[in-house]
């Protein structure tokens, strides 16, 4: 297959046309609009629909209209659209319906700036909604994941009826990368038996309902849900190790971050010191396993975050207070350098 | 082959456009590569630039923060931009736009009156001054080159080509 | 035996829960009168609001959705792009249409979105105890408004119909009340128009039906009937207020 250059926000829009999307909703921010664009191009030509909502409030309770009725729906957004996008979240959550969501970050709080952060973990991971639920978050850190994990967003929503999100960030969302456009065949179920369709009169209504007055049925659902989350960890935790077998100091990092700390990594060695880097490649579920089995052979963690230090909660409780985890960040739209994190990787081990 | 790219000039001066160019040329020569634009509020007339990354391994950092190669179209870009090379990099400027001289004695730089040439011919400034740093790098050959611009100009936008070619063609003579 | 009258098939079995008096129950049997008589049960998607009607999803027969509070004309806009061949109607109160929602509402109608809209208005929220609605007129009194709306604060109510009517995308909008047999006819022919507009691709349509809270205004079933006529009626005129339904396409 041949590769072709393309930005980031492009790949993910081309790859959820060929994931069989078909209706997109969404409004304009920065740095995410490439995407939205893309879709307004592609759409009416795939004989799908592409709708420019009057909020990003909107656009999400589009997307569960979309994927009440059964097809695959997709919003996307940056960092302050995301946090109007909550409240859906929770209704797309309460209600067991998939989608698929892409978080394009910029650096906050409030308006904050439109340069890449990494500051909505936080949002994606441990919030984005009331109540008791999960959304599964995917961290590509290369064009190529956004086209993957694109494709597997897809299949997770539907098969787990949940909602993923792509969590990026300015940097992958603008840069681009050569890369190869392959649908694999989607694992996701043929059926949903569950969607409002109209009855047609041939099968009971469908309700797609969120609400349960009764304290003891809540809990069971929410109980029977967890289970299903449950699943989730088991079957698709994921994360990269990277020259960490015999690392005396493991980096801990996602998305761009990763990327830089992969330099790091590599200028480390170079200088004698036996460093590796874990990259979560899902934020949730978390691949905490793999940190835990990392504590017991590193003399320390550096988690690099272009936040004020988000997940390093994650890796300090998946490390069990075995070693010190310790942060390197940028924060307000600022990327670490690889000199920066290379030197706080010597000033752990000194 | 590796090198840290980093173009930058006006909104509208197609360094956008040359970078992703440029970007092509790694990729056809089987090396790895990643294009990474300035972005926000720097629109036409505003300054943009954009660092291209060509690798013979996976490209971590996108971030060209000290260029090898430096094109600068315009003074704002060359007088940020100038400090920031590597010691020993390849400068490119824009000398129909740029009234300076070099500051640094440990870079190489090249001069090109390519706006004024490129105004005078109808052509693209941003593609002879690539064309002028394809030459002085030999970064590829012509064959890749145009293979390059193949896939960076839309094949409907077959007039474009030409005139493309045309300039490269100039400023790797020039 | 010779069956008179009947439950509607578009409604289904269970018990409401209004409250005594509350004339919710009779546009729920004019909307599933509309379904019977235009046989499009099987092939509507209802979208329930959050409010008094939050349980509608359990009384009407036809396939449902919850929403959140306001974003029903969002939802249904999705589900009408997903499957366009489906009939999506949603029913909603005054604080969930006018209020949360007048984003999503008048967005809906101003990109001429093919779905219909039953909006019951009784001026006041119901379900969280009658506070303050945006139909809550001038001088009415309410939870939060105890000495009655001052519209020096709390400033004035919305006219959803005559807004509306005011967007090219709205294709049929019309204000009905249902304080009597001939106004509840007159109700129903509102109602089936809107449903038709659908089915024919005519577009935005919207039905305000004036409604009453007997419980929140703390009146009597009848002497609500007669506190919509006296009061609601004259503030929020009958009738319609845009009709494009005869154009042709």
């Amino acid at each position: 297959m041949e590769k072709v250059l393309m930005k980031g926000n492009e790949a993910i829009a081309e790859a959820a046309v060929m994931a069989g999307c078909k209706h997109f909703f969404g409004y304009p921010i920065t740095p995410q609009n490439e995407l939205a664009a893309y879709m307004s191009q592609r759409m009416p030509r795939v004989g799908g629909t592409y709708l420019q909502a009057e909020s990003e409030i909107a656009a999400i309770n589009m997307v569960i209209g979309a994927a009440a009725a059964g097809v695959r729906a997709m919003t996307s957004s940056s960092s302050p659209g995301i946090a109007l996008k909550s409240e859906g979240l929770s209704y797309l959550a309460g209600c067991d319906l998939p989608a698929v969501l892409v978080n394009v970050q910029r650096a906050g709080p409030g308006l904050g700036g439109i340069q890449p952060s990494q500051a909505d973990y936080f949002m994606a991971v441990k919030g984005g909604g009331h109540g008791d639920f999960h959304t599964v978050v995917f961290a590509p850190n290369s064009i190529q994941e956004m086209v993957d994990y694109t494709f597997a967003a897809f299949d997770i929503a539907e098969k787990y009826r949940v909602t993923v999100m792509l969590l990026t960030d300015g940097i992958l969302g603008q840069m681009m990368e050569p890369v190869a456009l392959i649908a694999p065949e989607t694992k996701a179920p043929a059926e949903k038996p569950w969607a409002v369709t109209g009855t047609k009169g041939a099968r009971p209504k469908n309700i797609v309902n969120s609400l349960y007055l009764s304290p003891e049925l809540l809990e069971k659902v929410n109980i029977a849900r967890f289970e299903r989350y449950d699943e989730i960890k088991r079957n698709e935790t994921r994360c990269e190790l990277y020259k960490t077998d015999d690392a005396e100091i493991c980096v801990v990092a996602y998305g761009a971050a990763s990327r830089i700390s992969r330099n790091a990594v590599e200028m480390a060695r170079a200088k004698g010191i036996r460093a590796g880097l874990i990259r979560p490649i899902t934020l949730w579920p978390f691949p905490s396993d793999a940190i835990l089995e990392a504590a017991d052979r590193v003399k320390a963690f550096t988690v690099v975050e272009m936040s004020m230090g988000q997940m390093i909660q994650d890796v300090e409780l998946a490390a069990r207070c075995k070693k010190p985890v310790n942060l390197c960040f940028r924060t307000g739209g600022m990327v670490p350098s690889p000199e920066e994190v290379l030197k706080s990787i010597e000033e752990v081990l000194r | 082959m590796n090198h840290s790219i980093l173009l930058a000039g006006f909104g509208g001066q197609g360094v956008l456009f040359a970078g992703k160019f440029i970007a092509y040329i790694g990729m056809l020569s089987g090396c790895e590569v990643s294009w990474l634009p300035s972005y926000g509020p720097e629109m036409r007339g505003g300054t943009a630039n954009c660092g291209v990354i060509i690798s013979e391994t996976p490209v971590g950092s996108p971030i060209v923060l000290s260029p090898d190669l430096l094109l600068a179209m315009n003074l704002p870009s060359y007088d940020k931009f100038e400090p920031a090379a590597r010691p020993g990099a390849k400068i490119f400027v824009d000398t129909s736009l740029v009234s300076r001289g070099p500051a640094r004695a440990d870079v190489e730089t090249f001069g090109l009156s390519a706006t004024k040439t490129a105004e005078e011919l109808g052509l693209a400034a941003n593609i002879i001054m690539t064309g002028k740093l394809i030459k002085e790098t030999g970064l590829c050959t012509l064959d890749t080159a145009k293979a390059a611009m193949e896939k960076t100009v839309p094949p409907r936008k077959k007039a474009l080509f030409d005139k493309n070619i045309q300039a490269l063609q100039l400023g790797m003579n020039s | 035996m010779k069956t008179v009258f009947q439950r509607p098939n578009a409604l289904t079995d269970m018990p409401t829960s209004y409250c005594p008096g509350c004339t919710h129950g009779i546009i729920h049997r004019l909307v599933a009168e509309t379904l019977d008589e235009l046989e499009l049960t099987g092939r509507t998607v209802g979208i329930a609001p959050v409010g008094c009607a939050v349980l509608a999803y359990n009384f009407f027969a036809c396939d449902m959705v919850q929403s959140a509070h306001g974003r029903a004309p969002a939802v249904a806009t999705g589900v009408k792009r997903a499957n366009p061949d489906n009939i999506v109607f949603t029913y909603q109160g005054d604080g969930d249409l006018a209020a949360i929602g007048t984003a999503e509402t008048v967005h809906a109608a101003a990109r001429g979105e093919n779905i219909t809209i039953i909006f019951v208005n009784n001026a006041i929220y119901g379900m969280t105890g009658g506070q303050m609605a945006p139909t809550t007129m001038p001088g009415q009194v309410t939870q939060t408004s105890p000495y009655g709306r001052d519209t020096t604060t709390a400033g004035f109510p919305v006219h959803v119909c005559e807004m509306l009517a005011s967007l090219q995308g709205t294709a049929y909008c019309e204000r009905v009340a249902v304080d009597s047999v001939p106004n509840i006819r007159k109700a129903k022919a509102a109602i089936k128009k809107a449903f038709q507009n659908q089915v024919d691709g005519k577009g935005f349509s919207l039905v305000e039906v004036l409604s009453t809270c007997p419980t929140n205004w703390g009146l009597t079933p009848v002497k609500a009937l007669d506190w919509l006529r006296d009061n609601m009626m004259p503030y929020y005129p009958l009738g319609v207020y845009k009709d494009r339904s005869a154009e042709e396409l």
